[in-house]
């Protein structure tokens, strides 16, 4: 376990390097993504300036879930770019070399760049969290802090699963399904407003298929010691996050499975 | 005791067919027809521990697939395979620690970084200590002439040079067996000899037992004591490339280029098989007439611009030994 | 004229091809639609409040920018960078055609045509089982119909501009997602322009960005009555000149440079 942990650490610093010598092109690009992501917070923004709170939430709280789901998000992007473009992969024949490598496939693909653009939605996921947490009326306790930690990690765990089920449809068709992309961005949408807010079937979906809920809105309501409109239990909204890691140990299976397909048909 | 056991190997491709058409591409969200290609029909072999076995066959004769299936990456429909007692595809990651495999068309090697960081990135990847890594590294480096290329990224070194580089790095890990598809395709005359040579030394010297897959005949020549053919999934022949040879016949193939563009080129014995607006090509036994001897012939009768000899393709041969039509 | 028409048509029947992807993206966008109309619908439930636009309206504004999300400029054309790049860009210049009109053409096939594909079934769902509602009268749909053909004149100057400073610089491609990403929320694809605070609606009127889908939108809900139409229109125009004009003129600049340099 270590060392697949020190090889994915060697596969990030020669991402790093490799696109630090792009420095000017890096920053703008770096600078761009913040921008763009301070834009779509201004929206947020600018709508609870007109209409004062969303169904009795206010900004901070709204706050509290855009950042842990941007940061989420930001993360997993940053790490899981070698399952976006896992497609080329497979058309160029270079999954042969990874099955040829005494790893496992899932990590080596992973290990394919790292994404450091993503640093821009991350900085501004991360000051708006900052923001949320100062401007809050809550007691940061050791446990609190914990958990907010932990929907972190957990959120990106259920995005890099996302991106590990994108990739492993790539073992089947060459087409890449847009829906893949909209389940994960518009995902993203979703979660940063209250759950509660939505329509009963909608919200469904991102309790039981995808389960975003889990690593933003139940912990949120734990952390923000809000009484959930939803019925949760606190017992639920502490370990709710897990749910998230499970989903991505549930995707690596079904990677397995892709692989398996893979190496009985030879692409 | 083979250390490379193999029985009865079956696989099968399904290839879907596509009608010509918009009403072909419409039935084919339907119902897809499917056409079965057997890529390996039954092929069995047993490969000795330190020999250096010559592959050969026409494009799509199943080579590839052979190579897949020993290696681990492809799973046969049926068959027995184990490679130092292990089956291949089941025990991917330990199989995969013991075998070095290069392909001549595709580079491992990262395109981005200086060699040397290829380098160090396969030793935490195949887990090999630092001290047993410099050494096989240094060694390699020095086998392979790769000392002033070791900061160059991969991208900027010639074809010749990237497959020095692969062969190092399939070697890194010191593995017991190696596979070789096409080293020597798009190389220079020197490099193809200094793959050749090197290959020969690993062989001899640390007793790495190689399979070598080529389209090139004087790979074959220098390197392989022991020859085998497949052809549409079946091994044809199996044994020393004398032997081989001597089942077919020996002649070679004459090209010239004639300075006037006349395009008759005539010699008692030689016969003409193929001509056209550049070149003639007679074919001759150097048993018959040597080689020498034809080209002088040729030259002194006509204005030659320019000549090679060369074997007759593996594909003639094949066709030949078996009375196929030629492709 | 007849040459820039070629070009247009040719351009626009070639994009009309991508079937496919029009579907994809379909799913896509709704999807979108509807967790927009669900936040709204929430925040209009927050406050009694009178606002600026009906929540009727407003969704049918959100559904209208989902289905027309193609007008948004500076979708770069990956052909002309392309050219630009490798240096074939000189034999468009040795062509007898004025190049900025070529452009100019080509950007106008490169926004309407994905509208179209978009727009038609969106509206088919929207329409009827989502929320968005038909114009209150003919005039207003005569009165969305002109807008939109100004809005359709004036993006396509904007994307023509991005497209010419790419004879600048190729990175320039990160500063214009930045610059599109700016410009779709000025022209009301992240918030419903009437819905921002009084003090930017001043900021907004100013720009030319409401012209591209704002001003059509609201004109088709009657938000804005017909009757404003043809201000609203002349508007639209002017600033299409002047991006035209300045279009031209860094075109000129831009091949200058090129031709000097030997690119």
């Amino acid at each position: 376990m270590i060392d697949s942990i020190r090889l994915y650490a060697r596969y990030l610093g020669i991402s790093l390097r490799a696109q630090m010598q792009y420095r000017a092109s890096f920053l703008t690009a770096v600078a761009t993504r913040l921008v763009q992501s301070a834009i779509e917070f201004l929206a947020v923004l600018a709508l609870f300036d007109r209409f004062g709170t969303l169904r009795g939430w206010r900004i901070e709280e709204v706050a509290l879930l855009y950042g842990i789901i941007n940061v989420s998000f930001a993360v997993a992007e940053g790490f899981g770019r070698g399952f976006d473009t896992f497609d080329r992969m497979i058309k160029s024949g270079e999954f042969d070399r990874v099955l040829l490598r005494p790893r496992h496939t899932a990590l080596q693909v992973a290990g394919v760049e790292l994404q450091l653009l993503r640093l821009g939605r991350l900085l501004q996921g991360l000051i708006v969290l900052a923001w949320a947490s100062v401007v809050l009326d809550i007691a940061w306790t050791p446990p609190r802090v914990g958990l907010l930690l932990v929907s972190v990690a957990g959120g990106t765990c259920l995005f890099i699963g996302l991106f590990v089920l994108q990739a492993t449809l790539a073992f089947w068709t060459t087409e890449t399904l847009e829906i893949a992309n909209t389940v994960t961005y518009g995902g993203v949408e979703t979660a940063q407003y209250p759950l509660a807010i939505y329509r009963p079937w909608f919200r469904s979906i991102f309790i039981y298929l995808v389960p975003l809920g889990a690593v933003s809105y139940f912990p949120a309501m734990a952390i923000l010691g809000k009484a959930d409109p939803l019925g949760s239990s606190a017992l639920f909204q502490w370990l709710a996050p897990l749910i998230g890691v499970a989903f991505l140990l549930a995707a690596l299976r079904v990677w397995g499975v892709g692989v398996r397909h893979y190496r009985s048909t030879g692409s | 005791m083979a250390i490379i056991h193999v029985e009865n190997l079956v696989k099968t491709y399904r290839v879907a067919e596509r009608r010509p058409g918009i009403a072909g591409a419409l039935a084919g969200l339907v119902r897809r027809h499917y056409r079965e290609v057997r890529a390996l029909d039954g092929v069995s072999f047993d490969i000795a521990p330190g020999e250096l076995v010559g592959y050969i066959g026409p494009n799509g004769a199943g080579k590839s697939t052979t190579i897949k299936v020993l290696s681990g990456i492809l799973v046969p429909d049926a068959g027995v395979c184990t490679v130092s007692g292990r089956v291949p595809w089941r025990e991917r990651t330990r199989h995969v620690s013991r075998i070095g495999v290069v392909f001549g068309q595709r580079t491992q090697l990262w395109w981005d970084l200086p060699v040397c960081e290829s380098f160090d990135l396969l030793r935490d990847i195949y887990r090999v200590s630092k001290a047993d890594h410099a050494r096989a590294r240094d060694e390699l480096v020095e086998m392979l002439a790769l000392g002033d290329l070791l900061d160059t990224p991969v991208r900027q070194l010639s074809l010749g040079q990237r497959m020095r580089g692969d062969l190092a790095a399939a070697l890194l890990h010191a593995p017991d067996i190696l596979f070789l598809d096409e080293p020597t395709i798009g190389l220079d005359a020197v490099s193809k000899l200094a793959v050749r040579r090197f290959v020969q030394r690993l062989n001899r010297e640390r007793g790495v037992t190689v399979i070598l897959t080529t389209h090139d005949m004087d790979d074959i020549e220098t390197l392989c004591s022991r020859v085998m053919l497949i052809n549409r999934g079946r091994l044809l022949f199996e044994g020393p490339l004398d032997v081989l040879r001597a089942r077919v016949t020996s002649e070679r193939w004459l090209t010239v280029r004639l300075a006037n563009g006349r395009q008759t080129v005539e010699d008692p014995e030689a016969e003409e098989i193929r001509r056209d607006e550049q070149s003639v090509t007679l074919r001759f036994d150097p048993a018959r007439v040597s080689t020498a001897e034809l080209i002088g012939r040729v030259a002194a009768r006509y204005a030659v611009r320019d000549l090679y000899v060369e074997n007759p393709p593996i594909e003639e041969v094949i066709a030949r030994l078996y009375g196929e039509p030629l492709p | 004229m007849t040459p820039y028409l070629a070009i247009l048509s040719a351009r626009f029947r070639m994009l009309l091809q991508y079937r496919a992807a029009a579907l994809a993206g379909l799913g896509t966008q709704l999807f979108w639609g509807l967790i927009r109309v669900m936040v709204y619908e929430a925040f209009y439930r927050s406050s009694s409040a009178p606002q600026p636009m009906s929540l009727e309206d407003t969704v049918t504004y959100l559904w209208l920018t989902q289905a027309m999300l193609h007008l948004i400029p500076f979708r770069l054309d990956a052909e002309i960078s392309a050219m630009v790049r490798d240096g074939t860009l000189v034999y468009e210049l040795a062509r007898p055609m004025d190049l900025y009109w070529a452009w100019y053409a080509r950007a106008i096939a490169m926004r309407t045509a994905p509208t179209l594909l978009r727009a038609l079934p969106m509206f088919a769902l929207a329409l009827p089982f989502l929320g968005m509602r038909l114009p209150p009268s003919p005039w207003s749909f005569l009165a969305f119909l002109v807008a939109i053909g100004g809005a359709v004149l004036l993006t396509s100057a904007v994307t023509t501009l991005a497209n010419i400073s790419l004879l600048w610089t190729l990175s320039g491609q990160g500063v214009s997602n930045m610059l599109q990403v700016a410009v779709m929320f000025l022209a009301g694809m992240y918030v419903p322009l009437p819905l921002l605070p009084d003090w930017a609606q001043v900021v907004l009127n100013v720009l030319p960005f409401r012209g591209i889908m704002d001003v059509p939108f609201r004109l088709w809900s009657g938000d804005i009555p017909p009757v404003e139409a043809p201000h609203l229109v002349v508007q639209q125009l002017a600033w299409t000149a002047a991006f035209v004009a300045l279009g031209r003129w860094v075109l000129g600049r831009g091949t200058r440079r090129l031709v000097v340099q030997g690119g």
